[in-house]
């Protein structure tokens, strides 16, 4: 037996780039000597400033929530920053593309499965589980969520898939069956190398990992809420991440089968979707997007959760239709269960099908559209703030409902037919994704920043970033309606028609637009770090907030409330603040168990990452070994019992005192005030409203 | 301090519950695809439905998971009524017995149709066979795993509010398993012979 499976020398990236390389050859060996160095650079680090023992105990083995999340979203940037270059490869690739390119097709195809697949699984999803852990456990009221030591294997099983995406940059290949891998094409007879095999185990260990998230916020929300919080109170981005949640239950089982049984067909020689022997790949078209769809409503809602907090606190006023809010929610989730054949009317199902499954395509436009204009009646005569978060949050509604448009004339089956596949089709889900899904991440992250790290982001360049983002999104992705139209198909690496060409040219302009966009976030981060002092916000509260979060210190204690709220309205502390209630002490403090650290979760993520390049590239022993490792170590942790650990009340009691006594003393800051080194966390409310 | 309290107890059973209802649409989606290739296009000239299944060996297992329930639930009793870990444990093992003999019959019929030529890599239909009743299979095996380890936290604990908690959701995990084979018995086995 060959310890190393079917891998060889040959297979390391570097090794065609010595012998013989040509353009794509040398930028893929490039990629890969990123990630290397990028791997070396971060272990000397972690050694050298004797980081190791910190990054250990406060972080990897911590079951706090909040540090969870704050890992989640550290991981999606760094795939953020993976995806964004690919994408912008890949533009100038086809900016060049005419009758060739620097590219060869393969290494195209690579690119844009990858930069999809990575995305939506390793930048979307770990970004809004990261801002949902975060989040929702402030906002009801909660010392944790319920299950923190699942939330970690959550976080490993993530980590592992988007650490197997990586390797596949170094050794081997990945697939160039795009983000969806449909077979047969990604069967063993049309691609017999690993590259399906890294798609397969990447998206099956994150579909894990999202599965149990899920299952961790829906009872979360359900029973972890403070007395009073009923589900009438909720803030609206906890009733989002409620509806993504229970999507995340029910939508994730049909991605886990369809990879399951592809991998099935590939490594046992089964036949579920092959072209011989009865195989019958619809079925896998029909598990993929009955998980797809409603995986794009798992991706945009808690972003329209974020924009409902955005509008609310920026424009000083009570989020407008609340109710219809929530009704429009979950209709949406509802409803995203009964559209998924939209992703393939021209598959030759009959016209009554397609005709059915197109109008209710169209119906999700209805609650769409309720939101949008509640959104715009909640600016409507308010004191709007166009603080950096709601750029982005103006920004997406411009730009949303434009993708929102052309969703719904992809909704019909006969205009579908004529530009299914083309970059038409692109241009509609990326208008969707980055306005969408990406600004209310970076507006959430942008929002809370404050709240999780005791001083705010930096204006200037947050302000730069989200104008970068809005002009360079509308550059790169409008041209590629015109060219869908006009006929040019998706997933194509180069084109012989010259009237392609300008077009290709702008959105490559676009892309770098985008790509200085990103590096503006990134000074944004280095600027305001180095002026974290300057920018701190001790008093908590640097927006005039309305929900509980806002009530309690910056940086939040990893207890998080010293005492569970009484809740008694909707907007609770902004009511209390009117009411002048906040100050008002407590008589009592208690001791607050939290659960101790665990190294379930690095251990986890590495027996995940061993388990999946195992099947990768058949090494049998390693991925065995690594199957057995999991369920030993949750049986061996099954017989513990001090897995809490006690906060004494004297310490709740001094931290809580000393920081109400600060934010009493602070001065309150006015509008102008509220980006600028003046906001120390407390506002002075009525120049708000 | 034991780790439990009611509302923890509470809560980690319906966290399971909702665990469950996502693992009901694995068995629904993998029920579905076994439905798309019960036609001939999925027989694939290879062995049918008819021609392989034998009542007896089948009925027998039906039996065997239902009896393993009643004995899951006497174990469950057991507890409630504070009889002492011996009883439980014993309730338990008999469970054990059970469920491996269960596994044990599948697994032999899994090699007589092997032996008919009837394997996975034959057709489409036979994919689909063996990737939904080996999906239950292995959860029973997960099931058995899981009464050892309960087994054994029985001996160093004894029945305190932990293992009490764990043991309600083991239960619940059996009798689930148990209405998933009732689907697999009507739909894969009366379906081929009716
Ligand atoms: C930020 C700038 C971005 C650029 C420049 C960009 C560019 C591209 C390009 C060139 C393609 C391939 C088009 C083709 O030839 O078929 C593509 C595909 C795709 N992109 Fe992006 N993209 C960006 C952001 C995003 C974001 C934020 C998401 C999701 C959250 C995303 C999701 C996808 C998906 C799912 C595909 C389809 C991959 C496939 O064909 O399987 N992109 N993108
Ligand atoms: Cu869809």
């Amino acid at each position: 037996m060959n310890l190393l499976g079917r891998m060889g020398w040959g297979d390391v990236v570097f090794e065609p780039a010595l012998a013989n390389p040509d353009s794509s050859d040398l930028i893929a060996a490039g990629a890969g000597g990123v990630v290397v160095l990028g791997a070396i650079v971060a272990l000397y680090c972690l050694f050298h400033y004797r980081l190791w023992g910190v990054f250990w105990r406060g972080w990897l083995t911590s079951l706090d929530h909040k540090r969870i999340g704050i890992m989640y979203i550290a991981f999606a940037m760094i795939m953020l920053v993976r995806g964004v270059l690919e994408g912008v490869v890949m533009r100038a690739q086809q900016a060049d593309g005419l009758d060739g390119g620097f590219l060869t097709s393969h290494h195209y195809g690579e690119l844009f499965s990858t930069h999809g697949t990575i995305m939506i699984f390793f930048m979307a999803m770990p970004f809004l589980t990261g801002l949902i852990n975060i989040i929702v456990p402030l906002q009801v009221g909660a010392r944790d969520v319920s299950f923190p030591l699942l939330n970690a294997l959550s976080l490993a099983f993530t980590a592992a898939g988007g650490a197997l995406i990586m390797v596949s940059l170094v050794v081997g290949e990945f697939s160039t069956g795009g983000w969806t891998g449909y077979p047969p094409f990604t069967g063993v007879a049309f691609q017999p190398g690993v590259g399906p095999d890294y798609w397969i185990w990447s998206v099956a260990l994150a579909g894990i990992g999202t599965t149990l998230s899920g299952i961790n916020f829906v009872t979360t929300i359900l029973k972890e809420r403070a007395p009073g919080m009923t589900f009438a109170r909720l803030p609206l981005f906890t009733w989002t991440a409620f509806t993504t949640s229970v999507l995340m239950v029910f939508a994730l089982p049909p991605l886990t089968v369809a990879t399951s049984l592809l991998a099935l067909d590939r490594m046992a020689g089964f036949h579920f979707f092959t072209n011989d022997l009865g195989g019958n790949m619809m079925n896998f078209a029909n598990l993929f997007w009955l998980f797809g769809h409603p995986e794009v409503y798992i991706l945009i809602l808690p972003a329209f959760g974020v924009f409902s907090e955005v509008f609310a606190t920026f424009s000083g006023k009570k989020l407008y239709g609340y109710t219809s809010l929530v009704i429009a929610t979950v209709v949406i989730a509802v409803l995203s269960f009964t559209v998924w054949v939209h992703h393939f009317f021209t598959m030759g199902q009959s016209a009554n099908l397609n005709a059915i499954f197109g109008i209710a395509t169209m119906t999700i436009g209805v609650p769409t559209g309720v939101k949008i204009y509640d959104w715009m009646a909640t600016m409507y005569r308010g004191r709007v703030r166009m603080s950096v978060p709601m750029i982005y949050s103006v920004g997406f509604i411009m730009l949303f409902v434009i993708g929102g448009l052309t969703g719904i004339i992809l909704a019909n089956p006969t205009v579908d037919y004529q530009v299914h596949n083309t970059l038409f089709l692109v241009a509609h889900f990326h208008n969707m994704l980055i306005p969408g899904l990406l600004f209310g991440m970076l507006a959430g992250y942008t929002f809370w920043f404050p709240k999780v790290f005791g001083f705010q982001l930096d204006a200037f360049w947050g302000r730069i970033a989200a104008w970068g983002w809005i002009v360079g999104y509308s550059l790169t992705f409008f041209p590629l309606y015109a060219v869908g139209l006009m006929g040019m198909t998706r997933r194509t690496a180069s084109y012989t028609i010259e009237a392609f060409q300008p077009w290709m040219l702008v959105s490559g302009l676009g892309a770098l637009v985008v790509l200085g966009a990103l590096v503006a976030l990134g000074l944004q981060l280095w600027v305001s770090i180095r002026y974290r002092k300057a920018l701190t916000v001790e008093g908590g509260d640097p927006w005039d907030g309305r929900t509980l979060e806002w009530s309690l210190p910056a940086p939040v204690p990893e207890w998080n409330f010293a005492h569970i709220p009484m809740v008694t309205a909707r907007d609770d502390f902004w009511e209390k603040k009117r009411t002048a209630t906040v100050d008002a002490t407590p008589a009592t403090y208690t001791d607050i168990a939290l659960p101790r650290n665990s190294m379930l979760g690095p251990l986890f993520a590495v027996a995940a990452t061993a388990l999946g390049f195992g099947l990768i590239w058949y090494i049998w022993w390693m991925a065995a070994l690594a199957a057995a490792v999991m369920p030993l170590a949750i049986i061996v942790r099954s017989f513990r019992t001090d897995i809490h650990r006690v906060i004494p009340a004297d310490e709740v009691a001094a931290y809580d005192l000393a920081f109400r006594e600060t934010r009493a003393a602070l001065v309150p800051v006015g509008r102008d005030g509220e980006e600028t080194v003046a906001n120390r966390g407390r506002a002075n409310r009525e120049a708000f409203e | 301090m034991s780790a439990m309290t009611h509302t923890a107890e509470d809560r980690a059973l319906y966290g399971f519950w909702v665990f469950m209802m996502s693992d009901l649409i694995l068995f629904g989606l993998m029920f579905a695809t076994y439905g798309t290739m019960l036609t001939t296009w999925g027989f694939a000239s290879g062995p049918e439905p008819s021609e392989l299944f034998s009542m007896g060996p089948v009925a027998i297992e039906t039996a065997i998971l239902l009896v393993s329930s009643l004995t899951f639930g006497l174990a469950t009793l057991a507890l409630k009524h504070g009889q002492g870990r011996g009883v439980i444990a014993l309730w338990l093992v008999i469970t054990l017995a059970l469920g491996l003999g269960f596994l044990a019959m599948e697994l032999r019929d899994f090699a007589e149709m092997a032996a008919e030529g009837a394997v996975p890599q034959r057709s489409g239909w036979l994919s689909a066979f063996f990737g939904l009743v080996s999906l239950h299979g292995l959860h029973v095996a997960a099931g058995c795993v899981w009464i050892m380890v309960m087994l054994a936290q029985l001996a160093v604990f004894g029945p305190t509010l932990d293992v009490a908690s764990r043991l309600s959701r083991l239960g619940l995990f059996w009798h689930f398993l148990d209405v998933i084979w009732i689907g697999i018995f009507s739909v894969v086995y009366l379906g081929a012979l009716a």
